[in-house]
């Protein structure tokens, strides 16, 4: 399991009980555990909801799976009164490749989770709190599972929560191997039971989400905040990161680096500086050669690209995202065209098949890419890869068509010159891959 | 008691089944987490299992076929009493991912989705499964091992073999 | 929801806000592409043919899921959004095999058509494609994966249209795959199968040829046939239906039934039988000569003319020495209203005898004459489809009506209608109903009387008097209401229904029968006891318009006899002659054969039936598929029936009857008002200003057809003359020519007679096998039924799964 590391740069908020033992109930309390759902519930019955929701606005807190959506208007968009029962979904599919957040935060601070979707819940008016965790995570669910039963047996969980005379209660359960299903409506879909497959929206979740009532839908990462910003105040939350970007993320820096790990670092932190001193640098001294920012799903950055802060908005300015914060970091051995086949791999297994363009343009990609990358290869498939990956974007079902083009668009447009050498017999870098390989495959 | 006459589950899994369909607002909700622990127990998703799981949540089979499908982690066939999933997915890759595939090959002495003879392992290669920042990482059943190296693995699937690990699907004694 | 105005490609469009764009569009002729979107089915928003650019809106958005708003702009036709579609269909394309000149659906498929006009043609997928074997689900579903869009149509129309949910997706991503709900490592031959209904919607739904048809498959072009518009033989529906036909040796042959034209009055549906259950027509069994009894017993092959002879002479000797009352006539249910109706007029007019009647399915005289003296009271087939509220008494459409069941589940769905079910068995539409009420057995005249407020019936009408109760309730507290009454309502307790029904405002009945024209044979007076329109035989009141027909038939005043009584007197040696067409009543009433060893058979059927078998002279008769004329279904919706299907040597029953009347030397010009009005006996329609019409002399129908600009019909086997002579005489026929010709479907309402002193129900109450449901199934179809091949063969596939449940009858021939 990941293990835990530091560095002096690291803001820490949601790490501050991480490595204690938080798991355990009595030590969550004594760190400040469930102080926070007081503190709300303190505002008294009229004021509290308002009073999160206007704390969660000021904090500038955006959604940590990858979209970043302000979550203090997202819960807002809930409506008031619902004929039908409201609830909170905490999203733990964490399935983004580069991405092992949340798996700290369910291993570390389980309360913190439970403890944030209780918050949400009272922020909105729900009842019932699912948190939803991916199928390879049975171990954390066990962790999970704990927690809640060690949350009812102190009465937090329940009946008349801390004497609000709210009732709040969650169910945990775990996926079973879709990647498509962390996508809000599929995750709903899930777990009603069914396939994975995204639904139409509108209606969007806050109004009919999962068993048809309001909904609000966080990620696990963006759940586990809401105590701290209670506790601190959502201005000093804020203060921490950049403009429209409030407050410290979980950086999971992997690959090419001396010291992979989970680093807490404010908002707008140079991307840079995590490489080269929060991870301390190339592994091996080797020369950087792109580095995916946010997760499989964005557009590489070439090593001349990584001067930028880290933040939603800097990231889009340079046409990648910030995604769910998974730094992937790729030396000079690596051959993008490997890369790229190794990526749409994963997209091609993991569409859902729902829509046309998604389920035939990675199939389609991933063949072509196959043969391009086996040595069958003319420069006309690098056309053929990109006019695919450009008629997928923004014509999808939903936002997997553009998780799998982008990473795509990405390595043909930024490295043609890479791909159009390999088609000549130049190939750049050393292969990973084993010759003969087994194509992961689904179906039964 | 099993509201089900008949169960080829064991009476736990029966009894955890009868709560687990009163837990959601809609019984279907059951399904993912029941063919889980069914395939847990049974070792994977059988017609029997099949056909129970869908009459205590009032399906069709089809139904339950349409979304057992669907999942990766859901299979239809055996695996072996431990079943190792390489991740080969980009930071795993970056860092050895397939060489520790390749190990496991040569050290179990078999194939990508096959079964040891003796029931013991079965491999998979399979895609990111969330300890990317401590790569290479496989799981044996459902417990992580990361950081791998060869030498690592050897280690631990001789663990494995003597019986000295036990994972969460057989800490409960099953 | 209010109007709202939105701009399309610069068009000002005013439609209902929330209305889908895609219609919205289809209704400005607009043409949006779309693969996925089905109307009546849910959304899916998949296949993303359907997109266009909304102003102000980032993305392109999907016009079948877009509900349209005040002031919304939308562009359908920019480079934009024809590129996207094009790139989806090169993406299709890119694993679709491109067989087209060897699929079924060459010529009709919708990939096709989208490619030609987005001009995807120029295919740059150069990887291997993913190849598999086609596989048979079933003798009539066949699925072709590679050829497979994935736009779900198949698996909603199962679900959703039919409530049968045997189809699913089944893996995901590029290995998704439809599947049927037999796994094949669950089946013998370990090959997957379908355990459903066979309805064949999946195929018809289908935009590709990825599921076809067993019994089209591989057949023809769709080009090559001619294409028929006609009516379905076999349940009393009576759905539209368009035939395949190609030109084979002897005749020609149907290939395919579909109604994908959604024409008609059973919109887009056809059912199994409808769609496959036309291979009856090829049957080897099939009689194509006419049969004579020799002396050694044996029947033998003779030519048309010897047989004719053989049954005018006979028949002319029989009435003439024992008298028509001592002859029987037995018309069928599958009979156009031109046969029927010219079948009993040659009874009465030319054997003189009453003794007529028919395999009464349903008590459509008890029906017509509860509703006698109502007006607009009975209801077509289309009103299942849109009333707020029904209530279904008896019967079980699934099996029995499909078309019924399926207008039924639609109303349910898209309308929110609710449907109330009161039935002695757990019928499968209880599923669609709002409340289902168990009826206890025989219960359903308690029932009606328990309905009408007669309390002290609760307790045989249901076991569940609380449940009785809030039926009740919910019932009456309809403003209006369809009342569906199934065939096992008859007499006194059908009209304690229809009287309950009455009492509501608004309320519309029908009475569901088992065959195509059950209502028809009914309406054309194969009655012992009533002319055609319900007309009671008796004393003439010549004040009485109604009477008209009476008035010209000149037959018996005194009623005849009915089928068990013609039995009945073939016991007692009192039946000289035994004339049916198109009717099995050997085999349906389980009749002794030895009980008619001395009467004189002519049976006119298709093959050798129980009741053919012991014919002294069989006929070889053409079926509904080969006849032209019009049928009449349980609602009363009068359909046009065209000629699709022929068989070399043999004949429909309009020209054999016509035949036998001229071979006894009848004046079949009497019979069959045909020929040139001055040639007609000397009378010129002359609109009665002549003395001879005043005389009474007149050629009345030669006046009625220059009253109706009609032209008089030039041949006695044209069944046009006789449909004149109906629309002049028969009550409740009041045709619209141009509605039935034009193929459309009218609705008519039953046209009885006040009953005078419940002797109509006397008779049926006191003998109640006189009315005998079929009790066919989705897999049976009568005695014609057994000679489909393909519907035998479908009976190992029906449904058995306990949630699709439709086996709960076991099915009777």
């Amino acid at each position: 399991m990941p293990r835990l590391v530091s560095h002096p740069d690291e803001v820490i908020v949601l790490k501050r009980r991480f490595g204690q033992g938080a798991a355990k109930i009595d030590r969550y309390i004594e760190l400040d555990g469930y102080a926070a759902v007081q503190k709300a519930i303190a505002q008294g019955a009229e004021a509290m909801p308002g009073w999160i929701i206007d704390t969660m606005k000021s904090s500038g807190l955006r959604g940590r799976g990858g979209a970043g959506f302000p979550t203090g208007m997202k819960w807002s968009f809930v409506p008031k009164t619902s004929a039908k029962p409201k609830y909170v979904l905490v999203n733990g599919d964490e399935s983004e490749p580069g991405t092992c957040k949340d798996h700290l935060i369910f291993r570390e601070d389980p309360h913190a989770v439970i403890e944030g979707a209780m918050i949400a819940g009272l922020a909105i008016g729900a009842k019932t709190g699912f948190i939803y965790l991916r199928g390879e995570y049975r171990t954390l669910l066990e962790i999970m599972e704990r927690a809640v039963a060690d949350a009812y047996a102190k009465g937090f969980l329940g009946k008349n929560i801390f004497g609000s005379g709210l009732d709040f209660d969650i169910i945990t359960q775990t996926g079973a191997g879709a990647y498509e299903v962390g996508e809000e409506s599929a995750l709903m879909e899930s777990l009603e039971g069914k396939r994975g497959v995204p639904r139409i929206r509108p209606p969007f979740p806050a109004v009919v989400g999962l068993y048809d009532g309001p909904t609000i839908i966080n990620n696990a990462e963006t759940i586990a905040n809401v105590p701290h910003i209670l506790l601190m105040g959502g201005e000093a939350y804020a203060a921490l990161g950049t403009e429209r970007n409030g407050g410290t993320r979980l950086f999971g820096i992997s690959g090419h680096v001396e010291r992979p790990g989970v680093y807490e670092l404010p908002m707008g932190y140079s991307l840079r500086r995590a490489i080269y001193e929060v991870a301390g640098g190339v592994r091996g001294g080797k020369q950087l050669k792109a580095v995916v920012p946010g997760g499989a799903s964005c557009p590489v950055l070439r090593a001349d690209e990584i001067d930028i802060g880290l933040d939603f908005d800097q990231l889009a300015k340079a046409g990648s995202m910030l995604g769910s914060g998974g730094i992937v970091v790729l030396d000079e051995t690596v051959s993008i065209v490997e890369f790229a086949l190794r990526t749409i791999q994963f997209y091609q297994h993991e569409s859902c098949g729902w829509c046309i363009p998604c389920r035939e343009g990675t199939d389609w990609i991933k063949k072509t890419l196959t043969r391009v990358y086996e040595g069958g290869g003319a420069k006309k498939d690098i056309d053929t890869v990109q006019y695919i990956a450009e008629n997928m974007m923004g014509r999808t079902f939903c936002p997997f068509g553009d998780a799998a083009a982008m990473p795509t668009l990405g390595f043909v447009k930024k490295f043609r010159k890479e791909f159009e050498d390999y088609i000549e017999g130049k190939k750049a870098g050393t292969a990973l891959m084993p010759e003969e390989r087994d194509l992961i495959g689904v179906g039964h | 008691m099993s509201t089900i006459a008949n169960s080829i589950f064991s009476p736990e899994l029966a009894a955890r089944f009868d709560k687990l369909v009163t837990l959601y607002p809609v019984k279907r909700s059951a399904l993912v987490p029941m063919l889980l622990y069914a395939q847990d127990e049974v070792g994977y998703v059988s017609e029997a299992v099949i056909q129970e799981v869908a009459q205590r949540l009032d399906l069709f089979d089809l139904d339950v076929r349409s979304v057992l499908s669907y999942y990766s982690m859901l299979r239809t066939k055996p695996a072996g009493k431990y079943n190792v999933q390489v991740c080969t997915n980009i930071s795993c890759m970056l860092r050895g991912g397939y060489e520790i595939l390749d190990h496991c090959k040569k050290k179990l002495g078999i194939e990508n989705k096959q079964t040891t003879p003796d029931g013991q392992f079965s491999l998979e290669e399979v895609e990111c499964i969330g300890d990317c920042c401590s790569a290479p990482a496989m799981q044996v059943n459902y417990e992580f091992h990361d950081e791998l190296t060869p030498d690592k693995v050897d280690e631990i699937l001789d663990q494995y073999a003597a019986g000295k690990i036990l994972d969460s699907t057989q800490k409960d004694g099953k | 929801m209010a109007d709202v105005t939105i701009t399309v490609d610069g068009k000002k469009i005013t439609a209902p806000a929330g209305s889908l764009l895609i219609e919205v569009c289809k209704s400005a002729g607009i043409e949006i592409p779309a693969f996925c979107y089905y109307p009546g089915l849910s959304l899916q928003a998949a296949c993303r043919m359907c997109v266009v650019r909304q102003e102000k809106v980032p993305k392109l958005q999907t016009a079948c899921t877009t509900q349209i708003a005040e002031g919304q702009v939308f562009f359908t036709d920019t480079p934009e959004v024809i590129q996207a579609r094009k790139a989806t269909l090169q993406m299709l394309l890119g694993n679709h095999p491109l067989d087209c000149p060897v699929c079924d659906a060459g010529g009709e498929c919708e990939l096709q058509d989208m490619t030609f006009k987005y001009g995807a043609a120029d295919s740059f997928y150069a990887e291997p494609k993913n190849h598999r074997e086609e596989q048979k689900w079933s003798p009539v579903v066949y699925f072709d994966r590679p050829r497979c869009i994935l736009c779900y149509r198949c698996v909603r129309t199962c679900s959703e249209g039919m409530d049968v949910f045997a189809l699913a997706v089944e893996n995901r991503g590029s290995s998704s795959t439809i599947v049927p709900n037999v796994p094949a490592k669950l089946t013998p031959d370990n090959l997957a199968h379908l355990d459903c209904e066979q309805c064949g919607m999946c195929i018809d739904v289908c935009p590709v040829g990825a599921l076809t048809s067993g019994t089209y498959r591989y057949k023809t072009r769709p080009w090559e046939m001619n294409h028929v518009a006609t009516v379905c033989t076999h349940c009393g529906d009576g759905c539209k239906t368009t035939l395949g036909v190609r030109s084979t040796a002897d005749g020609s042959e149907i290939v395919r039934g579909d109604n994908r034209d959604k024409s008609g009055i059973n919109s887009d549906f056809l059912c199994n039988k409808g769609r496959y259950a036309f291979d009856f027509a090829n049957s080897s069994e099939r009689i194509t000569q006419p049969l004579v009894r020799q002396p050694n017993g044996e029947l033998k092959a003779v030519s048309w003319e010897e047989a004719l002879t053989c049954v005018g002479k006979k028949f002319a000797e029989l009435r003439d020495t024992r008298g028509g009352k001592t002859i029987g006539v037995i018309g069928g249910n599958r009979l156009t209203n031109e046969e029927a109706y010219l079948l009993q007029k040659f009874a009465r007019s030319v054997l003189h005898t009453n003794n007529i009647d028919h395999h009464r399915t349903a008590d459509y005289v008890a029906f017509a004459q509860s509703l006698a003296g109502t007006t607009g009271r009975a209801a077509s087939l289309r009103e299942t489809l849109t009333a707020p509220a029904v209530l279904l008494v008896g019967g079980d459409p699934t099996n029995q009506s499909p078309a019924t069941a399926w207008n039924l589940r639609s109303n349910v769905r898209l309308n929110g209608a609710r449907l109330y079910i009161a039935n002695t068995a757990e019928i499968k539409l209880r599923r669609q109903a709002s409340a289902f009420l168990q009826v206890a057995e025989y219960g359903y005249g308690a029932l009606a009387a328990f309905l009408a407020g007669d309390d002290s019936a609760a307790n045989i009408a249901a076991p569940d008097s609380a449940a009785l109760a809030s039926f009740r309730d919910a019932i009456r507290s309809e403003e209006s209401l369809l009342v569906l009454i199934g065939n096992d309502l008859r007499g006194a307790e059908l009209k304690r229904l229809i009287d309950f029904g009455l009492t509501i405002p608004g309320t519309k009945f029908a009475l569901l029968a088992d065959y195509a024209n059950s209502r028809g044979a009914a309406d054309m007076g194969l009655l012992p006891d009533m002319l055609p329109g319900y007309t009671p035989i008796g004393p003439i009141d010549t004040q009485d318009p109604s009477s008209r027909i009476a008035l010209e038939y000149r037959s018996p005043t005194t009623p005849g006899l009915d089928l068990l009584e013609i039995f009945e007197a073939a016991e007692t040696g009192n039946l000289s002659a035994f004339y049916v067409v198109g009717s099995n009543p050997i085999a349906r009433y389980a009749v002794d054969p030895a009980t008619l060893k001395n009467t004189f058979v002519v049976v006119q059927e298709m093959f050798l039936t129980e009741t053919a078998a012991i014919a002294d002279v069989v006929l070889p008769a053409a079926n509904l598929y080969e006849k032209s004329g019009s049928v009449t279904n349980s609602y009363g919706d009068l359909q046009q029936v065209k000629k699709a299907g022929d068989r070399a040597g043999v004949r429909s029953d309009f020209e054999t009857i016509v035949r036998i009347a001229d071979k006894m030397g009848a004046d079949v010009r009497k019979l069959v008002p045909f020929g040139p009005v001055s040639n007609a006996g000397g009378t010129r329609a002359d609109m009665g200003q002549t003395r001879g019409a005043q005389s009474g002399e007149a050629d009345r129908h030669a006046v009625w057809l220059t009253a109706n600009n009609l032209e008089p019909r030039l041949s006695p086997f044209d069944p046009s003359a006789i449909l004149d002579e109906i629309q002049r005489l028969v009550p409740g026929y009041e045709i619209l020519r141009l509605q039935l010709l034009s193929g459309n479907d009218q609705h008519l309402s039953p046209a009885a007679a006040p009953i005078r002193d419940n002797a109509g129900l006397v008779q049926i109450s006191n003998r109640r096998d006189l009315v005998l449901p079929a009790g066919d199934t989705l897999f049976t179809s009568g005695s014609l039924g057994r000679y489909s091949a393909i519907l035998n063969d479908l009976r190992q596939f029906r449904p058995r799964q306990s949630l699709i449940q439709i086996d709960v009858q076991t099915a009777s021939d």
